[in-house]
């Protein structure tokens, strides 16, 4: 395998594994967190006292890195890259140059981003969303040239993933097999694309600002100092307007997964293709008109947080509908649990609960009250988490044959599920709890707050739980080392599924297909009538009486 | 076995012009985002009609016209592919060039008087929207000129002919740093 390959299926592969690296760098710094709540100011077993500043930079990398370095590469550039072109029936991407590039400059960004901890003043601490201006000037925080290194590391993730976004949309606009319309696409990429297109139109105005902070930085200007006349608001506005998109980037990818999954082992066509399709564009659009939901206690006019309370409110609509279509097809299905149907399922599970309260806090009146709380920080690890770690783990668990060209264990693999399903909820179930009762975010010794030291217990607990979800994840490592070397040989359509990337071989050679598919039906026509078997993949020709009475 | 893909296309379009145009929309909402903040922020302070009065009026008026000739003279360049006059191709790419790069000088020569007279980008909240956009705006000019040079390069040494509908290419993303220009003139300048 070349390291500076142009094969898409090694792309994918490059994004996995770094992908994994932060996720457990990510993971070492919630353990921190969590260890530095629970028990102040004492020695973190393995690694030794955690100082305020130090918490601070905590906090803000975890968000950083599980966002942008471990979500978007997984979700988006790993699937999108490896399932684009084999399910479109394509040989590569349209540009593997760009390609390429862009996997390179992503690496850079991990580069620039690891050596942030290492320069004077440690990494950025002004929290992951970086508001101005405690981020806008060097001695608010202590920090100036982590600070630095972050922008630069951000500004290069948004360059490769902008180069990734035109990849994926010119390859479905432009390569696709004979016969493989837009409305034959299966649901994965239609939720690449959509996501393809909110990045690259949320992330201009963000890089715009990005740059304006750095400005604000090296340079002198005052875009975001007051004194110098400027409007440190305006960050928030800039950021959420990306922020919020960001949201459905990597949420969708997430839910193609669980919908891609969940018609295999169901063996039922998915209930309500178009729909869903329908539903996912309006969630994009209106994913637009929503970011000011972040903001109903920043200062910015008050009469707008009823229409965005009402557009956010309103997004619900299309993800519910794609929820009952998930639901209905799960309906009265022979439904096989192997790994990645259970973490399919459970995604959308601990979607629902995060889904539900979501609601909550795009309600003005009840973000007041709960607003840069523990229960917005459970709220959005019942989104991000279930996406970005139960359907990630979906994906890895489902594709891996297709990848590797081996199975994966199924004992160990159930074993990773029931204990990732049941410590996620012991962590965040609790969280919300913690903060109605009024727990902010961010603090690093709630010890120091009287009115916090009733809920202590629940945070012991908490923490307990985190660190057996972390200690749960290590039947997931033994099982994707020991199965990429010893693992069962998998054969071509190991699940006996439809979309085009089972009948090229496992793993796919370089060009994909012996000959470019050919494709004639719709992506989940199981159980079909036609044929013996209970599948029909999109590129089995028509039997010849079926055809004929075509 | 080969994997050359662009020669495939479902759309009948080229890829190469696909991606640039979807290139072109995320450039669109950079500038849309930086000039949007411009506004909001202008409209929402008083104060700001001094400012304007220490810029160099026909200095900007000057460097208008060079960026728009420089338009006229990238479809020249086109032109030339389609005729298949090389020699057209070339002379249009080399004054394109030219003009970006007189724009440039025009334009550092302008930032150099108002260094002097004290304007930094720390001056204020209008300098810092000044140079934020007109410096970013530059910076893409410098890239146009960057890209016409291999253009032209590759043309002197006859081996763009396979490659010739990338001038159609690099035109698009000239007419846009192009209407980027418009837009900031009157914003900056006019007002």
């Amino acid at each position: 395998m070349k390291i500076f390959s142009t094969d898409h299926k090694t792309i994918a592969k490059q994004y996995l594994t770094l992908g994994l690296f932060w996720a457990i760098v990510g993971g070492l710094t919630s353990y921190l967190i969590r260890w530095q709540v629970a028990y102040p100011d004492t020695e973190a077993p393995g690694w030794g006292f955690i100082a305020p500043d130090f918490y601070n930079m905590l906090v803000t990398m975890h968000g950083t890195i599980m966002v942008f370095f471990v979500a978007m590469p997984i979700l988006l550039a790993t699937f999108g890259n490896f399932l684009i072109p084999l399910m479109i029936g394509a040989r590569d991407m349209a540009f593997p140059r760009l390609n390429r590039l862009s996997v390179w400059v992503f690496a850079l960004a991990s580069l620039v981003l690891l050596l942030s901890f290492f320069v004077p003043g440690g990494a950025a601490s002004a929290g992951w969303t970086g508001y101005p201006p405690l981020s806008a000037n060097a001695t608010y925080t202590g920090v100036n040239w982590g600070l630095n290194l972050w922008l630069v590391a951000l500004a290069l993730e948004f360059v490769s993933f902008l180069m990734g976004g035109i990849n994926f949309l010119t390859t479905t606009i432009n390569l696709r097999a004979p016969g493989m319309t837009f409305f034959r696409l299966p649901l994965i990429v239609w939720m690449q694309i959509t996501a393809a297109v909110l990045f690259m139109l949320s992330v201009g105005p963000l890089i715009a600002g990005a740059v304006m902070l750095l400005l604000d930085r090296v340079a002198g200007t005052t875009f975001y100092l007051p004194e110098g006349g400027g409007e440190p608001l305006l960050w928030q506005h800039l950021f959420w307007f990306f922020g919020h998109p960001e949201v459905y980037v990597i949420f969708l990818p997430g839910l193609g997964i669980v919908l891609e999954i969940m018609p295999v082992f169901s063996r039922k066509p998915i209930f309500g293709y178009r729909p869903i399709i329908y539903s996912t564009i309006a969630a994009g659009m209106l994913s637009f008109v929503v970011w000011a939901h972040h903001q109903f206690l920043s200062g910015m006019d008050p009469r707008l947080a009823m229409p965005f309370s009402i557009t956010t409110i309103l997004i619900s609509v299309p993800f519910a509908l794609i929820v009952f279509a998930m639901i209905a097809t799960l309906w009265r299905a022979s439904i096989s649990f192997s790994t990645p149907m259970l973490f399919a399922i459970g995604t959308l599970s601990i979607f629902i609960i995060g889904g539900l309260t979501g609601i909550f806090n795009g309600s003005a009146p009840v973000d007041i009250y709960i607003h840069g709380t523990y229960f917005v920080v459970a709220h959005f690890h019942f989104t991000l988490f279930s996406a970005t770690f139960f359907a990630g783990f979906a994906g890895i668990t489902y594709w891996f044959p297709k990848m590797f060209g081996r199975m994966m264990n199924e004992t160990l693999g159930k074993i990773h599920f029931w204990l990732t399903l049941i410590f996620f909820n012991a962590v965040f179930i609790p969280m919300h709890f913690v903060g109605l009762g009024g727990m902010m975010r961010r603090i690093a010794n709630p010890m120091q707050y009287e009115f916090l030291q009733p809920l202590q217990p629940t945070n012991v607990f908490i923490t307990l739980a985190a660190v057996l979800l972390i200690v749960g994840q290590i039947p997931f490592v033994v099982n994707f080392f020991w199965s990429l070397f010893r693992g069962r040989v998998a054969e071509r359509n190991p699940w006996q599924a439809n979309t085009l990337e089972w009948s090229a071989g496992s793993p796919p050679p370089h060009g994909n297909f012996e000959r470019v598919p050919v494709v004639y039906r719709s992506p989940y026509e199981y159980s079909s009538p036609e044929v013996v078997e209970d599948w029909l993949p999109q590129d089995r020709p028509p039997e010849p009486s079926t055809a004929a009475r075509q | 076995m080969a994997t050359r893909t662009e020669t495939l296309t479902s759309t009948g379009i080229p890829s190469g012009k696909v991606g640039v145009w979807w290139f072109l929309a995320s450039e669109i909402t950079v500038f849309g985002g930086l000039i949007a903040c411009y506004i909001v922020v202008r409209l929402g302070s008083g104060g700001w009609g001094e400012a304007t009065t220490h810029l160099n009026f026909s200095l900007a008026l000057a460097n208008t016209f060079v960026l728009l000739t420089s338009s006229l003279t990238m479809v020249l360049a086109f032109a030339g592919v389609q005729d298949g006059s090389p020699k057209g191709l070339r002379i249009s790419l080399l004054l394109t060039i030219l003009l970006g790069l007189i724009f440039l000088a025009i334009k550092a020569f302008e930032y150099a008087g108002e260094i002097r007279e004290g304007f930094t980008p720390a001056a204020g909240i209008f300098w810092s929207f000044y140079y934020g956009m007109t410096g970013l705006h530059a910076l893409h000019v410098l890239a146009g000129v960057a890209v016409n040079s291999i253009l032209l390069i590759e043309a002197l040494g006859d081996i763009l002919r396979p490659n010739e509908h990338r001038v159609e290419l690099a035109g698009l993303y000239w007419h846009f740093v192009d209407i980027v220009w418009i837009f900031l003139f009157p914003l900056l300048y006019l007002t």
